[in-house]
């Protein structure tokens, strides 16, 4: 383990940046000083400092309690339609590359389709139609993921497929889901697991995006995303705090999956040949 | 006459995980204006690491040339600016590679890519250099050279790329060629019409030639000279023709005997058993002591120094005589 | 070469005609009818009144059918009415396409100036501070988001100068114009310079690798010669291809910012378009996006295909 610290110390950092954040999250309860959903009109827009440590919104909410309880909301949120999205895309990848034929065909004209629209507006569409909750957020991002991953994971199978021990596997007579999900499965998993990673930070960040929008995660959940549209254009002069800590925490969570997503890749990379 | 090239005391070290290898150990030769040397040896002997140390062209960060001189024409290169040695390689001393389909750039004319050099280092205007490429393409015997020029290295076949890294090395008429298996990735056919010309172009130019290869019969067939590498080091020197007639190094010898003879009876080839220590970890004595037939305790613990044998003929061999 | 084009438009209309299906019907999925609330929000309540409603919009017709209406209006430059404004869907499109075109252009313009050059720097020093530096930049650049990073600006704004800056107006002069656009261009820009940059340094990187780096290196050519005439030659190739996926992404990005810095473009005004539940014109406004995605695609594609002598001429 310290060998690897010592030759991916971005890629540790990453991790180490990520295991906070949820653990945090896991902990809501117990961290958070506060309630976040009580409101006191009273304590309203009370600067960083003293009790509230990053201060309090227009309703009076602790913001560093909004943000630990924001975290269990958003790092759900991600994960849950990164995990979605990346597994059924690979399924999709998958079956595709091994079966082939018509299917194949569908679902690359299919994942084409899809391609032709950009992440956000494609969630967002999805969102529309669906209809703003906990749920259908997960599901509208998640979607938008499995072009790319089914995309990955068929170029892995088929480059697998034709190698020597998938033919002594047939000739010994496996049958193909079998030779599918023993064989060539555990091998593709090491690209689907740097490309999951990747993909926490933009999952991340579509949430962040959506609820923004006011189009993600609905009332009473707390998520960074809507923290920031409320606070946006009236209380940027008055209460600037409003406007960094929920960005912030934003920024380092996605920084941190994004180095360690990186380091991931350099270490799974068979191109690494120095 | 004074050799054009004199290479004295080479040593070269690359820095890797497991340790220092020392790629190139001692090695010192020279070559005359118009004369070709061979330095022959297997994959990993060292050799195209000379080649590349004589150009400094080694890559600077793990490898580095640690001692030795390098004159051509009287001026040692390893005492030289970087900014001067640019001006040196391609002027005066040039390289072909071996494959030349990697060694040509793919999104540059290949008269770009001649007249380019040639502008650089003789400050002719752009119609001027392209005339000059043109002109040794057909030099090299490219067909239709005109249009060739304008043509990119993938339109090409490989026995024509080779040709034009050819006109490239010798556009500007260095003093100095040396080419780095220059044939070996090329059919057989081929292969003796780009020696061919080689050949005839130093006749006309009188460029020196240094030939690095691995396969004795090109060297048979166009060195006047040959020097024999193993595990980084010289073994054998001397004129080619004494060294065929009479093998001194065991390591020549084996590799003699190991090349398949037109004619005579049918017999099984000669091998030179085990292989070639790794370079970072070398046994104290002779580095080819464990393959040896003539081997004894002393090779197992004494260097062999390089000592003449013959008349113009050395070798680094305790046992020959 | 024809008939690979021939067939990449073939497959962009089919693709267009599947998203004009997804999209056609993914609106429909939802249960609350639109009549309902425009029914509702107009105080009526008359059961005739809202079967003339569901008649004028042409609801009380089969989905294929309505389908059919949209798709035959679409290619006849009809596309509609929106619900909202009850004006053609067309104008209501048409002056804001610019406005979007334009700040896309500038962002896009922003992000390979920025990208390109310091993509090459940490490629040619790499592992040097300034390498890691400019790495760890790019990723925070990455990570950050955009209309956060927006929020941050129109905060500078307001403690530097005392005022939001305000795009609703567009100036007369091309300079007037890209000195106010510079800073949303900047934003939505940000982060595809970051993912320029990145892929042109691992680009740059892999080229350099190559043997005919060091054939140059050999003809004794200066080293700026070899880095950008040898090695950036080859390693921009790849980067033109992102060009065309880095479109799609900006859009994400001009979302949120025009959002933001309140710009009247028609990314806001999608985002608008689904608040207001107002079908006809979020149709529209996706097919116009897929149309330019795929469009962009293919235009980069073809420039690749010119721009790499190995496509262009199979010797």
């Amino acid at each position: 383990m310290l060998f690897y610290a010592r030759r991916y110390p971005l890629g540790i950092a990453g991790a180490l940046i990520l295991i906070l954040f949820v653990v945090t999250a896991l902990l809501a309860g117990v961290v958070a000083p506060f309630d976040p959903l009580t409101t006191a009109p009273k304590s309203a827009l009370a600067p960083p400092g003293g009790r509230f440590l990053l201060g309090t919104d227009m309703m009076g909410r602790d913001v560093l309690s909004r943000l630990i309880h924001g975290a269990r909301i958003s790092l759900a949120v991600a994960l849950g339609a990164a995990c979605i999205g990346s597994g059924l895309g690979c399924l999709l990848g998958l079956a595709s590359g091994y079966l082939g034929g018509w299917f194949d065909l569908i679902v690359q004209r299919l994942a084409e389709m899809m391609q032709a629209l950009p992440l956000l507006v494609m969630a967002l569409v999805i969102t529309a139609s669906l209809g703003p909750s906990l749920v259908n957020t997960i599901i509208a991002i998640a979607i938008p993921l499995v072009p790319n991953v089914a995309r990955i994971v068929r170029a892995n199978v088929l480059a697998l497929r034709e190698l020597p021990y998938v033919e002594a596997a047939k000739a010994i007579g496996l049958g193909r889901m079998k030779i599918a999900v023993f064989h060539i499965l555990p091998n593709t998993l090491a690209p689907l697991i740097v490309l999951a990673t990747a993909q926490l930070g933009s999952t991340i960040l579509t949430e962040a995006s959506l609820s923004f929008l006011g189009l993600g995660v609905p009332e009473p959940y707390p998520s960074w995303g809507r923290m920031l549209s409320e606070s946006a254009a009236e209380y940027i002069r008055v209460a600037p705090w409003l406007v960094i800590f929920p960005g912030l925490a934003i920024s380092l969570v996605v920084f941190g999956a994004n180095l360690f997503g990186d380091a991931l890749r350099d270490l799974l990379d068979p191109r690494q040949a120095h | 006459m004074a050799p054009v090239l004199e290479v004295s005391g080479l040593n070269t070290i690359v820095q890797s995980r497991e340790g220092i290898v020392r790629a190139v150990q001692d090695v010192s030769f020279s070559v005359e204006a118009g004369k070709t040397l061979a330095i022959v040896g297997e994959s990993g002997c060292g050799k195209t690491m000379t080649a590349l140390s004589l150009m400094r062209l080694v890559p600077s960060p793990p490898v580095k040339i640690t001692a030795g001189s390098v004159k051509v024409a009287g001026v040692d290169l390893l005492s030289l600016t970087e900014r001067e040695m640019r001006d040196v390689r391609g002027r005066d001393i040039a390289m072909i590679f071996q494959e030349p389909m990697t060694a040509l750039n793919p999104v540059l004319t290949v008269g770009y890519q001649i007249a380019e050099m040639v502008s650089m280092h003789e400050k002719l205007s752009k119609k001027a250099a392209w005339d000059r490429a043109v002109d040794m393409m057909r030099h090299v015997r490219i067909p239709a050279p005109e249009r060739r020029a304008q043509e990119y290295p993938h339109q090409m076949s490989g026995g024509m790329r080779q040709r034009a890294m050819i006109a490239m090395a010798l556009a500007c008429r260095p003093k100095v060629l040396i080419a780095d298996e220059p044939t070996t990735a090329l059919d057989v056919t081929i292969q003796a019409q780009v020696l061919d010309l080689i050949k005839d172009l130093q006749t006309e130019m009188g460029t020196a030639v240094v030939l690095i290869t691995h396969d004795l019969g090109v060297v048979a067939e166009t060195a006047d000279r040959m020097i024999v590498m193993y595990a980084g080091r010289k073994v054998e020197e001397g004129t080619t023709a004494a060294l065929f007639a009479d093998p001194l190094h065991p390591y020549l010898r084996g590799l003699m005997g190991s090349v398949p003879r037109m004619g005579g009876t049918a017999q099984r080839l000669q091998e030179i058993s085990g292989i070639v220590p790794p370079l970072v970890n070398l046994p104290p004595g002779c580095t080819f002591a464990d393959r040896c037939s003539m081997v004894r305790d002393r090779c197992r613990t004494d260097v062999p120094p390089f000592t003449e044998k013959r008349s113009d003929h050395a070798a680094a061999c305790w046992e020959t005589a | 070469m024809i008939d690979y084009l021939l067939r990449r438009l073939g497959l962009m209309v089919l693709t267009l005609f599947g998203v004009s299906v997804a999209i056609f019907l993914l609106l429909r999925i939802v249960p609350g009818d639109i009549a309902d609330i425009i029914f509702e929000s107009a105080g009526m309540v008359d059961p005739a009144e809202k079967q003339q409603i569901i008649h004028d919009l042409g609801l009380d017709q089969s989905l294929v059918m309505q389908y059919l209406h949209w798709i035959g209006g679409l290619l006849h430059g009809d596309l509609g009415y929106s619900y909202v404004s009850e004006k053609p869907v067309l104008q209501e499109i048409a002056p804001r396409i610019p406005i979007t075109a334009r700040l896309a252009a500038l962002a896009l313009a922003f992000a390979v100036a920025t990208g390109v050059p310091i993509g090459v720097i940490t490629a040619v020093r790499q592992n040097s501070g300034l390498d890691y530096l400019l790495r760890v930049f790019s990723l925070l650049a990455l990570s950050m988001p955009a209309f956060w990073l927006g929020l941050l600006v129109l905060m500078g704004f307001v403690n530097w100068f005392g005022l939001l800056p305000i795009y609703d107006k567009a100036p007369g002069t091309l300079g007037a114009w890209v000195l106010m656009m510079v800073v949303p261009a900047a934003t939505v820009g940000l982060r595809s310079s970051a993912l320029i940059m990145r892929l042109t340094r691992s680009s740059m990187l892999e080229v350099l690798r190559n043997d005919y780096i060091r054939t140059a290196r050999s003809k004794g050519m200066p080293e700026r010669t070899v880095t950008y005439t040898h090695a950036l030659r080859n390693a921009l190739l790849p980067v033109i291809t992102t060009i065309g996926i880095e479109t799609a992404f900006l859009f994400g990005g001009l979302v949120v910012t025009e959002t933001v810095f309140n710009i009247p473009g028609i990314a806001r005004f999608l985002v608008e378009a689904i608040r207001w539940r107002d079908y006809p014109m979020v149709q529209n406004l996706v097919m116009f996006i897929a149309v330019i995605v795929v469009t962009v695609n293919l235009l980069v594609d073809m420039a690749y295909m010119i721009v790499d002598p190995r496509i262009r001429l199979r010797g």
